[in-house]
């Protein structure tokens, strides 16, 4: 395959720094991978771990977490338990198959357009690297053997 | 096969333990009730009946039927669907047909390394390494035996199911109160719960029936209940065991943490949760008391298997479902 590979990454962002800070790229013209789907949360500590789950089985090959630098969260600590969530997230990951350069976690103030810039760019080569992640626990299954409407019958 | 008029009941085990039946007999004279009102019509523990007898019954013959475990290989799925058209209500019964259970753990391993590690260990004594074949050319004839799948799954994700209960097993007396209300809807005195409900449970979570005494929540170090005196008064999360409370649904009395022992979470997934795994992992990371990572990883490795941990009954039910390894069959 000569095409080159295009990852999917969903990239979650707080509203009062990560956000502002792609924002910041944005105004900013400043160039970077167009691989990540943003999604703004009120904050990183709104983060559900089920958001990321739900992205890896539904096509994601990367995801970003993003918020507010430590002792920085507009909620005070916010972001300290997204910390927390995120390395233990990722260990379980690791389990599941899930190579835990898949999942990366970063702090962006709302003037470091530059830095969010970046970081999403090179994020976005790491998981290029990697490959797609096509998760697709029914690979294995004889067709005869599926659902006819998956739909149906999930809860 | 008789016909005294009496409604149909049947219940099957699929990839399970057996737990789920003895817990049905466990409903003591309650038992009795069953027999007065149902015709048991197939039930592989307690009575001898052949699936041709099951496959000869008219669709939509049987009134209940309770199926009990996981889809682990074509014989489960062969089943599952035979009893879908004969039933008119199928329920998922118990962990295993719910969310997957223990057998759902093999979901982290690929088949071929499950039988390895069944049949070619070295606590094994196999000195001819032989392993199961499908198929078997005996001089009477070919002999066969059902095919695993690459996963197991739950009973829902090979079809359709009217009706959820958790547990494992289930509580005798959330099964009793069940089987009062069938009865009670056959005699026309209650209406069944719409399609889909989960029954024989709570709402809410097992902290909310537990009655230890809550106080702020902040973990150094988890710790194993061999390693720790347990206080029996404080809540065992704040006592830094793993307690699996905050996310499992209620509907146990919170049997386990009355016992001084951990929730394992066995009634599966709290009302409106979607994945098990990681409303518990919240629960439980966000009160690590640390704002350090690598202190914070340092922590989490109190916690060596996160995975078996956070979906101990729940993998096959879970978001992800399998690891990897386990699907990846290229």
């Amino acid at each position: 395959m000569s095409e080159q590979f295009e990852p999917i990454i969903i990239g979650f962002t707080c509203n009062w720094c990560s956000y502002r800070a792609a924002d910041m790229a944005g105004t900013a013209r400043i160039k970077y991978a167009p691989n990540v789907r943003l999604i703004r949360l009120m904050c990183s500590g709104r983060l559900d771990p089920t958001f990321i789950l739900k992205a890896f089985a539904d096509g994601a090959d990367g995801v970003l977490v993003s918020g507010c630098h430590p002792g920085d969260c507009h909620y005070v600590e916010q972001n300290y338990k997204t910390m927390r969530r995120f390395y233990l997230l990722r260990k379980l990951l690791t389990q599941m198959g899930i190579e835990p350069e898949r999942i990366k976690l970063l702090w962006a103030s709302a003037a470091e357009g530059q830095i969010f810039a970046d970081e999403i760019t090179k994020f976005t080569e790491e998981v290029r690297r990697l490959g797609p992640l096509n998760w697709n626990p029914e690979q294995g299954i004889p067709k005869e053997s599926q659902p006819a409407n998956p739909m149906e019958v999930s809860a | 096969m008789t016909s005294n008029g009496k409604p149909k009941f049947a219940m099957y085990w699929a990839a399970s333990c057996g737990g789920c039946e003895i817990s049905v007999l466990n409903i003591h004279e309650k038992i009795l009730d069953v027999d007065a009102n149902f015709d048991v019509v197939f039930w592989p523990v307690a009575m001898d009946a052949k699936y041709k007898d099951v496959e000869a019954m008219e669709d939509g013959s049987i009134l209940l039927t309770l199926f009990n475990g996981a889809i682990r290989n074509e014989e489960n799925e062969h089943i599952a669907k035979l009893l879908r058209k004969k039933s008119q209500i199928l329920v998922a019964f118990g962990s295993c047909a719910n969310e997957g259970c223990m057998p759902a753990l093999a979901n982290l391993s690929p088949i071929d390394e499950i039988v390895k590690t069944a049949f070619s260990t070295i606590s094994t004594d196999n000195p001819n390494h032989i392993q199961p074949q499908t198929s078997y050319q005996a001089p009477e004839g070919e002999l066969k035996i059902p095919k695993l799948f690459p996963i197991v799954r739950t009973l829902d994700q090979v079809v359709d199911v009217d009706y959820y209960m958790p547990g494992c097993p289930p509580e005798s007396h959330q099964i009793a109160a069940v089987i009062d209300l069938v009865i009670q809807v056959l005699q026309g005195k209650a209406e069944l719960p719409p399609k889909g409900s989960v029954i024989g449970a709570g709402p809410s979570t097992v902290c909310d029936e537990c009655t230890r005494k809550r106080g702020l929540k902040t973990i150094h170090e988890f710790k194993r209940i061999q390693h720790v005196q347990i206080d029996p008064e404080i809540c065992l999360l704040e006592q830094g065991i793993l307690c699996s409370g905050p996310a499992t649904r209620s509907g146990c009395k919170a049997l386990c943490p009355s016992a001084n022992s951990p929730c394992i979470g066995c009634y599966g997934p709290a009302e409106g949760v979607l994945d098990y795994g990681a409303r518990l992992l919240t629960a439980v990371a966000s009160v690590i008391d640390s704002n350090d990572p690598n202190e914070i990883q340092h922590i989490i490795e109190g916690i060596p298997d996160p995975v078996g941990m956070f979906y101990r009954f729940n993998l096959a039910g879970s978001l992800l479902r399998a690891s990897k390894p386990a699907w990846d069959t290229k």
